[in-house]
Formats: C-alpha cells, structure tokens, sequence
C-alpha cells in the first residue's frame, strides 16, 4: 500500500515535470507552469522520505536529512530572494552546480559502498563482483555530475567578474588529453584490484573536475549563457544516472527530460545569436580577434556632452533604447525607465529595441525592464525595431555594442558576421553610452561608433541616465 | 557483449523512458519565445534538482558509523535542496516580474487611480 501511494507520488512528479516545462515555454502560463513543478518536486520530496523502503527496510536519519533539507532550503531560499536581477544568470549557474555536486556526492557513496563489501580480496577486480551496468550508472554520475560542478563554477566566477578568461595555445588538445585520462581512470577504476579502486574512483573525480574547469576557462563572457544551458543539461543525465542505480522513475523522468531540453534549449540559445554550438565551445574569438582589432584604424569618433543630449532627446519625435549588457552590468533599468516617463511628458515616443540576446542572456532585458515596470508594449523585438528606425529621430544606445555592430552585416571577415544586428545607422542620431572605447565581448571595433551620425556619450549608464534625466528636467 | 544485452534486457523498461523522455523533452519546449530563454532555462535548472531523491535515499540508507556516507549523503542532500529550492524561487522571481508588470497595466486602466 504504502509503496503503491510512491509509485503514484512519483508519477505525479513525472508528470508536473512534463506539464510545468510545457507551461514555462508560453509567457502566459509560466509562472504557474514553475509552481506546478514545484509543487510536483515537493509530493516527490516527502513521499521518498516518508515512503521509500529498500528490501522492506525504511529510511533512516530523519535528522540528519530535516537538517540537510533546512539547512539546503534556507541558504537556497535568501540566496535566491536576496540576489539582484542582473545577477540572476550567476545564480542558476550556481544552483545549477550544486545539482551537479549533489550527483557526484551520490555515486560518491555509493561507490565506497561497493568499495567496502568487496575490499577482501586484493587481486580480485571490482569487475569480478559488480554488474557492468550498475558501475557504469555510477561513474558517469560520478564523472557529469563533477564536470557539471566544476564548469558551473567558473561559469559562475566569469559572470561575477571573478574569474578572467583563460586559454592557452593548444587547449583543445589538452582538453581532450585530460577527457581520455577521465575515461581511462573510470575504466581502470573497475578493471583492475578492488584495493586500488577507491583511490582510482577519485582519481576519475579529481580528473573530472579538472576537466570543467578547461573545458569552460576559454569560453568567453557573453557565451556563458549558452555553457549554463548546456552544463544544465549534463546536471540533468547526471540525475537521470541515480534514476537507473536507484531504479527511481521520477529522477530518470526529470533528469532526461531536463537533459533534452536543456540540449534544445542550448541550440536555440545559439541560433538566436546566429552561431553554432561548436563555434561557441571551441570559440573562434579567441585568436582572429585580436588580428582583427588592430587590423584598421577608423579614424575619429565624436563625443556629445549632456546637455546636447538632452536637448537632442527632448526636442525629438521618436526616441529607440538600445539597452544592452551595459545597462544590466550598471542597473540602470529604474534610471532608464524614469527617463522614459520623462521623455514621454514632453510628447516625445519612446519605445525599447531588444535584441534577441541584448544583456547577459537571452530574454534577459525583458525580465530587467519589466522589473523597472515598463509598459511590455513598449518592448519591440528586432525585426519591428528595425522596421521603425527610419522614422526615428534618436536612438539610444546603452551599453550595448556587437549587438548594434554592423560588422555583423558588411565584414566577413567578423567573427560575429551574419548575426542578425538592430539596424541603429538608420536613424537620424545615434548617441552611444558606454564607459569608454574598449570593444564589445566580441572583442571586435564598432564602425558605429565612428560612423558621421554617431555620438559617443561616455560614462557609467546608471549615472549618466541620472545626469540626462536632471538636465532634461532644467531645460 | 551478451552482458551489454543482458543489461538492456533487465532495464527495458528503463530505457523506454529515456527514449520518450529525449523526445517530450524537445517537443515541450519546441517552440519557447527567445524572451523565455531565461526562465525557462531557470526552472528547467529547478527541475533537475530531483538528484535530491537520490541524495535523501543516500542519507537514509546510511548506516549510524559509516562517517563517510553520513558527511557525503549529508551534503549532497544540503546540495540537492539547495538546487531546488533556490532554482524554483529565482524561476519564480523572474516570471513575477513578467505578471507584476500585467497588473500594473490593469492599474492604469483603473479609473480611480488615475
């Protein structure tokens, strides 16, 4: 009985696993569609500490687990309530490694078990006692969850500043090395005496974690999104491992299910920046930009002060805000929106130009200007903003840079050449915010910048959004 | 070879979901708006925290003086909910804002605020 009502626990699990994810992809349901899984995560939680029984013996250390889910629910709860929207996209990479830890730990366990019921024998092989299917279900928990931990957390450290990006000639080839000694380690961990097999399995670990790391060092700041999802997806097959070594439906269930999407999700990710997956993870950035950036000089660019900006802004019909990283890095969001209003007081349209992958991550500018409540209607994606920036007189650009670099459209010799770009040119006056000449993540120039109809405006977004509002105001 | 064949044949059932999984995976979120690449990106981040089962059926197998599982199965089950808890409420904050933003505009339309 007790056991029937898990069986039925877990497959509500499943099943609000399946039903949230589809709501989540539809921005009228969403919301509901995450408390819905939620709640399904939650039956799942209680009946497995309730009801679970293994060889008709239930589970114990109800303290030591309360205390786990206390401590894990409270640290989890503030981190994620206290943590700014602009830093939300460090954030899941961070939850996202403690899946991927939690994955490792359990194969951990598991295999000091294992390590410990059959350590008698010192020339025997771990192969000799343990069926191939139930090491493999281990080790490559053991092995994606500890890649999925180590690369979340220097995809972690990059997107807060930390951690600076870091490659070296020939990384690929080390990179690979090091994947083979991982394999090799996990193979040699089973095929060879049981008495050196606990050191071997950490060996595999240790080798595994070293791999996260190279594998994300050279990936450059603006494609960590695209890493998350992915290293997202690889938490999930390490999930769905303990799924198969526990014959647990409801962990299989969520951690393939996650690992499909995510893997989808990863590839769409990319196609809205216009570029391949292998164009990211091996990253042709790297050493063409460096050729590239010292290949011209553009000549001069012309700076604009506030006051003319304001002036220009206040007098015009049309104003277009390019938001970008910079507005995010500078959160200037509230500033931006209150420069809106102002704006709009004085009769001038005002509306937003998001790209596709303006800010940290896809869809993030959406979330951020809707935080600082402007009108959803405002919001105009690329193609309807490209459509109006003929009849514009202003646009703004805030901190926004390959995104506006028309490189995209003209070189191609870019590296970011044949990405969809906001066509800001078209417009009568482009004022450019940003904090000073250095390139864009692309690490390319902006012809833009150097372009007649082009002014630069340099500063911190936030505190020029201020200075602009105040001289606006006085006019 | 025939242990490779064993094993499909003791997990079929197994192995079935994987397959339908793979495929609901991608069908569910096929058609997903790039504005809810984030979010979604987010709770699907939550939904993997379901390794927690594993790490509670860990915990609770432990024996009282294996030290080794206890420390291990205790933080992978701090991890695990960690992964969850956090990952539901940073999904959640992101799409309040979403809403938040809906009832403003019914706000406005409210005469009496006006």
């Amino acid at each position: 009985m007790e056991l029937s009502i898990l069986t039925v626990s877990y497959l509500i699990g499943s099943v609000t696993f399946i039903i949230g994810l589809k709501m989540l992809s539809n921005p009228a349901t969403a919301r509901n569609g995450n408390l819905l899984a939620a709640a399904g995560m939650a039956i799942a939680i209680v009946g497995t500490i309730f009801l679970y029984e293994e060889d008709g013996k239930k589970l114990g250390n109800y303290l030591w687990i309360f205390g786990g889910i206390l401590v894990g629910g409270v640290i989890g709860t503030l981190a994620a309530k206290r943590v700014k929207m602009t830093a939300m996209p460090e954030m899941v990479s961070m939850f996202n490694g403690m899946g991927g830890a939690c994955a490792a730990l359990i194969s951990a366990v598991e295999f000091d078990h294992l390590y410990h019921a059959y350590n008698t024998i010192d020339t025997a092989w771990l192969a000799d006692f343990v069926p191939a299917g139930m090491y493999l279900t281990i080790i490559a928990g053991a092995i994606i969850g500890s890649v999925s931990f180590a690369g979340s957390m220097i995809a972690w450290g990059k997107l807060s500043g930390k951690i600076k990006d870091f490659s070296f000639r020939g990384q690929h080839i080390v990179n690979l090395l090091v994947l083979l000694l991982v394999l090799a380690a996990a193979v040699f961990t089973y095929q060879y005496n049981v008495g050196l097999s606990l050191i071997l399995f950490y060996t595999t670990v240790a080798l595994a974690l070293i791999y996260g790391v190279l594998f994300v060092m050279p990936i450059g700041g603006a494609d960590m999104p695209v890493v998350i999802s992915l290293l997202n997806s690889f938490t999930g097959v390490a999930a769905a491992c303990g799924g198969f070594l526990y014959n647990n439906k409801v962990m299989l269930t969520g951690g393939i299910l996650v690992g499909a999407a995510g893997t989808l999700l990863t590839i769409l990710m990319c196609k809205a920046m216009n570029r391949s997956l292998k164009n990211v993870l091996i990253g042709s950035f790297g050493g063409s930009s460096a050729a590239a950036a010292g290949k011209k000089d553009q000549g001069s660019y012309k700076e604009i002060t506030l006051s003319d900006t304001a002036v220009v802004m206040s007098y015009a019909n049309k104003v277009m805000i390019v938001p970008g990283y910079g507005l995010a890095v500078a959160q200037a969001q509230h500033a931006c929106h209150e420069l809106e209003k102002l704006l709009e007081s004085k009769g001038v349209e005002v509306k937003y130009a998001i790209h596709p992958v303006a800010g940290r991550m896809p869809g993030h500018m959406n979330v951020l200007l809707a935080e600082a409540d402007v009108s959803y209607d405002k919001l105009l994606e690329m193609e309807q903003a490209n459509d109006e920036f003929t009849t514009t007189d202003v646009v703004l650009v805030l901190g926004a840079n390959d995104v506006v670099n028309p490189a995209a459209k003209t070189d191609p010799a870019s590296p970011i050449y044949g990405m969809p770009i906001l066509d800001v040119e078209l417009a009568k006056n482009v004022i450019v915010n940003k904090r000073s000449m250095k390139p864009g993540y692309a690490g390319i120039e902006n012809d833009l910048f150097f372009q007649p109809r082009t002014s630069m405006l340099f500063g911190d977004a936030k505190k020029v959004l201020q200075d602009l509002i105040g001289e606006i105001k006085n006019l | 070879m025939e242990a490779i064949l064993n094993w499909i044949a003791d997990n079929q059932q197994m192995i079935y979901i994987v397959i339908l999984m793979i495929f609901v995976g991608i069908e569910v979120i096929g058609h997903v708006p790039s504005v809810l690449h984030t979010p979604l990106m987010s709770g699907a981040n939550a939904i993997h925290g379901v390794v927690i089962i594993g790490a509670i059926i860990v915990m609770g197998k432990a024996e009282p003086h294996n030290y080794v599982a206890l420390v291990l199965g205790f933080l992978a089950v701090v991890l695990g909910t960690l992964n969850v808890v956090g990952g539901f409420v940073v999904t959640d904050r992101m799409l309040e804002m979403f809403k938040g933003k809906g009832k403003k505009n019914l706000k406005s339309q409210d005469p009496r605020s006006k």
